[in-house]
């Protein structure tokens, strides 16, 4: 308490001073879980309630938090800081701002959604699948919350396990294959990460580049560490090459082209709901590190690579795109569209102006929102027949009209149709590409056509013409419990598609205070008269051994 | 020489006669305690509680001595300071740990308890006067006392072709070491004089480097190298770690290990820890490291026995440890010490449950043994998924902070490209521990796998390692500040 109350500048407390909201947001879901793994696994219904009691009320909780959320300001709300390994620097810090706060009621919902849309579709292991999915929750909601690099990492990396086991055990086809490249992949990225995390912690330490403390405060870092801009390995400065090791974490987080592999895999054989939590929140996790983390502690790199960034995003949306128009298998054109449009967040947020930033955090909730509405369609489908052959669906729109009305909605959404959530987004990204650069954003317009061929071609064969087959004939059609988890995603893509301002105002403070801060430190790094002799004085102490009594 | 000058300071030893005195107790209660028939579960039961209670006074003993100001024994052969007593906690620890998880064993097996303990014993007496010696001589003496113990434990199985294979291969490797570090200690002191570790940095600092002195580090670093099992002095350790029988197993890839970096760090960061000598050892020390982490990890991922994927997997670990020593500074000392304590608790719960699985006849080690456990015994499953992730380096467990200060203690240092091979090899381990996880729980259990009942030593010997395994990785503020403490003689200012 006393930490937050010393940095008032940027550290807000929750109003009332003393309860540890965001805590509890984080594991409530947790304690779900542990709930559920002591009930005897003949009372299924019971193991359901508790997961579903779990995640609503961790709901509710991240609604408090949103009433409680101060949108006029950018600093970091309902804040807790208590030290716990000193000797190194780390603590149990939270807070929450405008970048996060809608990623976290994204998290919360998502993961009711999923949890309702299971009650069906699994059968074994009951227990150890929802408190999966509830620690799964625990992980997520703490990798956006966490603003200690130690904290978040354990968050980042913790996450992989019950992922890991949601695909291995309760998906389907090569399920084994696809667990464990999901794994790999992911842990690889981690780990550069990871080391990307240390250099920017001993950089600090060191007098020359930040306080000298150690810590791991993602704050205090973001604020005082300078990391030097001259070129010191094939012409790539310490700041880019921190910068590309942050990048191998989120860009296969992302997925970003050529990384992209393991996500076609992982969604085609994960379980619905699987599908739904990576796409809806896990993916965003890359994106949102590139905002929280490269854009202000790596500002020049971040300018230095806006090229890189953006050929890598439009190739990945270029070509997810042509991939996904060659898909037999509904999922996986789902997934690789995803590649598609996580590669427009991308380039909106190197836009590094404040509209291509706040449409890469706002197109973050809308892909959660429409490609996890999208899985949850497409897993209805498959409850029902047991394939997602594009090929084996025709017809369907006379056979089960409420969901060929939701899959269109869902669709138009994911396409970008004005008057849905998905336009809002994009059409800021590419505002602010355009101000950065036209060709870039010429060339993503592009994708846009793409998309919206490859989704009108998937709905033009599979609910369109007529239902040959008897399973095409006869498919039941939604039933309340599915509509009832489809329509708050649906209420959703017309409430933000219509009305956007009361989202983008909660981030706009956030979203301007960054790209002002990072614009400010790129130029005093890249005119900086002191710089050079800094640079000098530093090699001039290193170089010559200076015997220890006279420093 | 007065007997009174030798004696002098030998209470700081009490950690070390404690052990002593219980390993004897237990060797002479042996032949007093009916060996068949009715008595002998109580003969057994009386052993463990013995060797149970000396090993907790012992633990007691040396965390009263934590923070006391060193004393030199024995006329400066043997040293009781920071380093020594953490160490002896440490084995102390082992020991408790290993009676504990050898109960089961000792009982399937049917194997005479009042030898098997005491030799643990007495092993843990070897290891805890290692970590305590400030001279070469009582270095090698010590190593020989804990060896002999280690080699007729790998033996323990008479009847047991692999078990027999596994002793003589480790005691004809283990003695050619010893000849190594023997020589070794011979050629420094034809350089310089003296054996004692103080005295010899001393001495080196006044003289500079010469070519004998260069080559009894050598000789120095061959000798530990094979106590460690780095690569390439690594050969035996797969072979005889398969081979014995898995309790022993279990004590060997923690005991032995730890042991020897304690004499690392006694021999090179104290005594050729200045920087005039740390430059001629430091570079060897890396490649070392890199190619332990390389092989270790590589050659793991196609074993089809477990218990042989763990023995790569502890020489990989010793390969992570080795970093640190690399590192060369306060915060590396400190982790090795950390990462010992870490790895106990994951090494010796994982070999917890190899021995479980492996049932009687210690033959079930093989990857399919493992299928389907998360259907039949979803708790033992669930811990051994645990353990797993642990040496794969996972948050929040001990394996993770471990890793994580090794890694940021060689970045510290600047050697990033150890740290960048360290995580990688990191990820290749994945591979194999998520293999056994993928088995526990992603393929069917063979038809006649019945449910292993787990006897109440065995539940308490897993209980702790896996509350050590958390709670050392989600608090690992306290054990480490105790090992910076420990070793922050080392690196002064």
């Amino acid at each position: 308490m006393e930490y937050i109350l010393a940095h008032a500048d940027y550290l807000l407390p929750h109003a009332d001073g003393v309860t540890p909201l965001l805590t509890f947001i984080i594991f409530l879901p947790l304690l779900g879980a542990l709930a559920t793994l002591v009930i005897p696994k003949t009372e299924a219904s019971l193991i359901k309630a508790v997961a579903v009691f779990s995640t609503m009320a961790t709901f509710l909780l991240s609604l408090v938090a949103l009433s409680n959320f101060d949108g006029s300001t950018h600093k970091m709300q309902l804040a807790e800081y208590h030290s716990w390994i000193p000797s190194i620097g780390v603590a149990y810090f939270l807070g929450v701002d405008g970048l996060s706060i809608l990623l976290v009621l994204l998290t919360t919902l998502l993961s009711i959604l999923v949890v309702v849309c299971s009650f069906n579709a699994i059968h074994d292991m009951q227990k150890a699948y929802y408190s999966c999915l509830l620690f799964l929750e625990t992980g997520m909601l703490g990798v956006f919350l966490a603003l200690d690099f130690f904290l978040f990492y354990i968050f980042w990396e913790i996450m992989l396990v019950p992922m890991y086991f949601l695909i291995g055990i309760w998906g389907h086809g090569r399920r084994l294959y696809s667990a464990i490249k999901f794994f790999l992949y992911t842990l690889f990225g981690s780990v550069f990460m990871l080391l990307g995390i240390l250099a920017l912690y001993f950089f600090n330490s060191n007098g020359d580049y930040g306080t000298g403390e150690l810590t791991f405060n993602i704050l205090d870092l973001i604020n005082n560490v300078r990391v030097p801009t001259e070129p010191i390995f094939v012409g790539l400065s310490a700041q880019d090459l921190i910068f590309l090791a942050l990048f191998l974490g989120f860009a296969i987080k992302v997925p970003m082209f050529p990384f992209h592999t393991w996500l076609p895999d992982a969604h085609t054989d994960a379980p619905t709901a699987g599908s739904v939590v990576l796409a809806g929140v896990l993916l965003k996790m890359g994106t949102y590190g590139f905002v929280r983390f490269s854009l202000p502690l790596l500002p020049t790199a971040s300018h230095n690579m806006v090229g890189f960034m953006a050929t890598l995003a439009i190739i990945g949306i270029l070509y997810g795109a042509l991939v996904a128009m060659a898909q037999r298998d509904m999922k996986r054109l789902i997934a690789y569209s995803s590649v598609s449009h996580m590669g427009f967040l991308v380039l909106g947020i190197f836009a590094l102006n404040p509209e291509g930033v706040t449409g890469g955090v706002i197109q973050m909730i809308n892909h959660g929102i429409s490609t996890g509405a999208l899985f949850l369609l497409v897993g209805i489908i498959y409850e029902r027949r047991h394939t997602r052959e594009i090929a084996a669906f025709s017809g369907l729109a006379t056979t089960v009209p409420i969901f060929a009305v939701f899959f269109a909605i869902t669709m138009f959404s994911s396409i970008g149709l004005p008057g849905l959530n998905g336009f809002v987004g994009e059409f800021l990204i590419l505002v602010g590409m355009f101000k950065t650069n036209v060709a870039y954003a010429a060339l993503a317009a592009l994708g846009i056509i793409l998309g919206a061929a490859y989704m009108l071609w998937l709905y033009q064969r599979t609910m369109f013409g007529e239902a040959t087959t008897p399973e095409n004939q006869t498919m039941k059609d939604m039933n309340f419990r599915e509509i009832g988890y489809m329509l708050p995603l649906v209420i959703l893509m017309f409430w933000i598609g219509l009305y956007p301002r009361p989202y983008l105002n909660l981030m706009r403070p956030t979203v301007d205070h960054y790209v002002t801060q990072m614009q400010e430190r790129h130029m005093a790094e890249r005119y900086d008269p002191q710089r050079a002799t800094r640079q000098a004085l530093h090699d001039a102490e290193t170089d010559t051994a200076v015997p220890a009594e006279d420093r | 020489m007065e007997a009174a000058a030798l004696l002098e300071g030998t209470a700081a030893l009490l950690p070390h006669i404690t052990v002593l005195v219980t390993g004897l107790v237990v060797l002479v209660l042996d032949l007093f305690l009916p060996p068949r028939g009715l008595g002998q579960a109580g003969s057994r039961w009386a052993t463990e509680a013995v060797s149970l209670v000396g090993l907790a006074l012992a633990f007691a003993c040396a965390l009263a001595q934590a923070g006391d100001e060193p004393r030199a024994v024995f006329m400066g052969m043997a040293v009781v300071d920071g380093l020594g007593t953490f160490f002896n906690a440490v084995f102390v620890l082992i020991a408790a740990l290993t009676v504990l998880l050898s109960a089961h064993y000792v009982r399937r097996e049917d194997i005479r308890p009042g030898e098997y303990y005491a030799l643990i014993l007495f092993a843990t007496l070897g290891f805890m006067f290692v970590g305590s010696s400030s001279d070469l001589v009582m270095m090698f003496l010590a190593i020989e006392t804990f060896s002999m113990a280690t080699y007729i434990l790998a033996g323990l199985l008479r009847d047991t072709p692999r078990s027999l294979e596994s002793a003589f291969k480790y005691f004809m490797l283990g003695s050619f070491s010893s000849a190594f570090f023997l020589y070794g200690i011979a050629t420094l002191y034809g350089a310089l004089g003296t054996t004692n570790l103080l005295a010899l940095s001393q001495a080196m600092s006044a003289e500079g480097t010469s070519p004998l002195l260069l080559m009894g580090m050598g000789l120095l670093i061959v000798g530990l190298g094979f106590k460690v099992a780095v690569v390439p002095f690594h050969m035996w350790a797969p072979d005889v770690y398969e081979g014995a029988p898995t309790a022993v197993t279990a004590f060997m890839t923690a005991g032995p290990k730890a042991a020897a970096f304690a004499a690392l760090l006694r021999v090179f960061a104290q005594g050729f820890g200045a920087p005039a000598f740390s430059e001629e050892w430091v570079p060897i020390f890396a490649v070392l490291a890199a190619l332990t982490m390389l092989l270790g990890n590589i050659v793991a991922i196609v074993q089809q026995s477990v218990k042989r994927m763990l023995a790569y997997s502890s020489i990989a670990h010793a390969g992570y440890a080795f970093v640190a020593l690399v590192a060369h500074n306060a915060a590396g000392a400190g982790s090795i010490l950390y990462y010992l304590v870490a790895y106990t608790f994951m090494s010796l719960g994982a070999f917890t449950v190899l021995m479980i699985v492996a049932r009687r006849d210690d033959q079930r080690h093989v990857f399919d043994d493992y299928a389907g456990l998360g259907a039949t015994n979803p708790a033992l499953a669930a811990i051994m998924s645990l353990f797993m992730f642990a040496l794969a380096g996972f948050p929040p467990t001990a394996g993770f902070a471990g890793k994580f200060y090794v890694f940021s203690a060689a970045a510290q240092s600047g050697y990033y490209v150890l740290a960048l091979i360290g995580v990688l090899t990191s990820v290749i381990s994945v591979v194999y521990y998520a293999r056994v996880v993928i088995l526990m729980y992603m393929h069917e259990p063979d038809a006649e796998a019945p449910r292993i009942r787990l006897a109440p030593t065995s539940v308490a010997a897993l209980s702790v390692t896996a509350f050590g395994v958390l709670y050392l990785g989600i608090f690992p503020g306290g054990v480490m500040q105790l090992a910076a403490r420990s070793v922050a003689f080392l690196f002064p200012g």
